[in-house]
């Protein structure tokens, strides 16, 4: 045993005033290296920024980031349950289909049925999360590819669709319950306090978490990466909520989407259930001697993938007052799985986070805006974010290479 | 359990798969703090045999004594119950997790209170156990919080049979536990089986390897064609003795020969091993 090189050991008598310097240089690679993928997004939403901004100045107003968030929000809620997918390693084809089902089951009963708004997005939800679990149970039931099964759910409920919708094709809703979840503004003061709120929760969180690694004797004492990200998401809130404020205030809808995306991503990072998530996604087979049970994991994954759809049809009927026949189709199905794919998410299963179904949202939410705002057509438009999905995978493959390639070596 | 009782006593077990025997009247025994080595050619029925004891299979035939109480091991929670634990060839580990999330996989803590955010994964308990865990077995990996992936053989292995060591076992079985490792890394496993007999675990090691058998074991139990062929004090018996317990040609002289031949090659394996 003597003879194991242990590697904690050069750097354990470190000398303290380098190591500063050695934090900072070592960030610096593992963004390079892409360990920290996220970081590579935001720097990419700011070229993204950079280059519509210069042709057109009104892409950072007030008015024009207000309305990307609102364009954002069902696509990023549909992510957040493909990033549960994703991570399992296996694909849902039939959110896009499932999320125009679920407004139209929504505006059918609220408007033709006479139902209670919240009932109505209850019921919609509830058909979003008995169609995932039913698609979760043939999967891995029979052990069909989860990409076959789903997409024969694509193409039922796209019938389905239709065959709710009736003869009209399309149903406009005037329910101010359901119409106001995309469409109310909170004022100024409003606003604040949720700002402060948040922030203060926040610091909450990181003081607990650092006095009882510290009370464990874990980790190092120095509280300056704490307070830096506290500082870093204080700045963003304040930022963002001073921008929203300056056009019609702080949407229902963002909070809406943050609120899926903080409280999946604490599932995902902080609960049993979500470990094995992780663990079936790289793993299943260690993941069955450990005693976990893989197919009860892959139903409720499937079945969160297909509430998630649901709750965006929700926001998506919301939004556009109407359902149609086009609901949940086009290119909303491709680019909900882009997203987190662009923002770091491994297709193969294991990595990611559900982060990246808001950032990869912003990206392509971004990229679609700015063109719109330049007036370009449609096929620019289809081609750049083809562009923008290969060169991310790229990016991401090529710094996948060489951590390898380093870390073995 | 009176003193000298073996821990684990296997009784005429027998396994069919169809018509073939993969097992036949086999008579097994561990005891606490003591290593057995379990060879055989491919086929001979070792996996056949560590998998009866783990209950993946269930014997047709025999019986099975766990502290001189005879018991019925049907399924693999049965053996885990029992403080049998298995460590497979394939490590069954999860490379994108890392150590903590592995060590404790499938058995992690939470936090104690009533709602999902109170019951959070408890990662500073669990770190804290793991780092106890992996310094009382003097394994050496960089960091806790390393992906498993990125990891060596050597390391990998001995992430699993800490894992295994997690539901404190009395009998911990090891499937070729250094196939596939590099010298040092062979050497680092080696010297954790001797720490796990110094805890007084009952160990059972599969293995082809015949110099590390030597090693770290205190009795080799040969099969060969599903029948016990040689039980022998690793003290007391040399490579070549084994080699012919395993291939079955100990009884004529072109046998010999032939493992004489055998005995060259696993000696300048030895050699190799040892510089």
């Amino acid at each position: 045993m003597s003879a194991t090189p242990a590697p904690t050991s050069p750097q354990a008598g470190g000398e303290s005033d380098e190591n500063a310097k050695l934090d900072v240089r070592q960030q610096v690679r593992r963004i390079v290296q892409g360990d920290l993928s996220s970081v590579r997004v935001i720097l990419g939403l700011v070229v993204i920024a950079i280059i519509f901004q210069v042709q057109e100045s009104r892409f950072l107003s007030a008015e024009n980031l207000t309305n990307l968030m609102l364009q954002i929000t069902t696509i990023g809620l549909i992510s957040v349950g493909i990033v549960y997918v994703l991570l399992l390693g296996e694909i849902d084809l039939s959110v896009g289909a499932v999320s125009g089902l679920a407004g139209a089951v929504m505006v059918v009963l609220n408007v033709k049925h006479g139902w209670n708004p919240y009932l109505s997005i209850a019921a919609a939800i509830a058909v979003g999360a008995a169609i995932g679990t039913a698609q979760g149970f043939l999967f891995s039931r029979f052990v069909v590819p989860s990409f076959v099964v789903t997409l024969a759910g694509l193409l039922t409920w796209q019938g389905a669709l239709l065959q709710v919708l009736g003869k009209t094709g399309s149903l406009n809703v005037t329910d101010s319950k359901i119409t106001g979840l995309a469409n109310i503004f909170y004022s100024h003061t409003t606003g604040w306090i949720i700002a402060i709120v948040c922030i203060v929760a926040y610091g909450l969180v990181l003081a607990i978490g650092y006095r009882r690694r510290v009370a464990a004797g874990l980790g190092d004492r120095n509280p300056f990466p704490q307070i830096f990200r506290l500082v870093v998401m204080a700045a963003i809130t304040i930022a963002a909520v001073a921008i929203l404020n300056s056009d019609r205030g702080v949407p229902l809808a963002l909070l809406i989407l943050l609120g899926f995306v903080i409280g999946m991503e604490f599932v995902v990072q902080k609960t049993t259930f979500g470990r094995h998530v992780f663990a079936v996604g790289g793993n299943d087979e260690a993941a069955r001697r450990a005693g976990i049970r893989v197919n009860g994991v892959r139903v409720a994954v499937f079945a969160i993938a297909g509430s998630m759809a649901a709750v965006g049809g929700v926001m998506a009927a919301s939004r556009l007052f109407a359902v149609n026949q086009n609901s949940g189709g086009n290119e909303l199905l491709l680019l909900a799985i882009a997203g987190p794919v662009i923002a770091g998410t491994s297709l193969f299963g294991g990595r990611g986070s559900v982060w990246t179904a808001l950032l990869g949202a912003l990206v392509i939410g971004s990229i679609s805006n700015g063109m719109d705002l330049l007036g370009l057509a449609s096929p620019i438009k289809y081609m750049v974010t083809g562009g923008v999905l290969l060169l991310a995978v790229l990016v991401d493959a090529v710094a996948k290479q060489q951590r390898q390639t380093r870390g073995r070596a | 359990m009176s003193p000298g009782q073996p821990l684990l006593q296997l009784e005429g077990i027998s396994k069919h798969f169809g018509p073939v025997r993969a097992l036949d009247r086999v008579d097994f025994a561990v005891s606490a703090g003591e290593v057995v080595g379990l060879v055989g050619d491919n086929g001979a029925g070792k996996s056949t045999l560590v998998k009866t004891i783990a209950g993946i299979n269930s014997p047709d035939d025999g019986k099975i004594l766990f502290e001189g109480q005879e018991v019925s091991i049907n399924k693999p929670q049965d053996a885990t119950n029992l403080g049998i634990a298995t460590v497979y060839q394939d490590l069954a580990l999860c490379d994108n997790l890392d150590v903590v999330a592995n060590l404790f996989l499938g058995s992690e803590e939470r936090l104690g209170g009533p709602g999902i955010i109170t019951r959070q994964l408890d990662e500073v308990d669990m770190e804290n156990r793991a780092a106890d865990l992996l310094s009382n077995l003097a394994v050496t990996i960089p960091s806790l919080r390393s992906e498993v992936g990125t990891l060596s053989g050597g390391q990998r292995q001995q992430v699993a049979v800490a894992r295994s060591l997690l539901g404190e076992p009395k009998i911990v079985m090891l499937d070729e536990p250094t196939a596939a490792l590099g010298v040092p890394q062979t050497k680092q496993v080696l010297a954790l089986i001797k720490r796990l007999k110094e805890r007084g675990l009952g160990v059972v090691v599969i293995s082809h390897n015949l110099a590390d058998v030597f090693e770290v074991c205190d009795r080799i139990f040969v099969l060969r064609l599903g029948r016990p062929s040689g039980d022998f004090s690793s003290t007391e018996v040399t490579e070549e003795h084994v080699v012919a317990a395993i291939t079955g040609l100990g009884n004529n002289a072109g046998a010999r020969a032939e493992v004489a031949e055998d005995k060259a090659e696993a000696e300048t394996g030895t050699e190799g091993e040892k510089a």
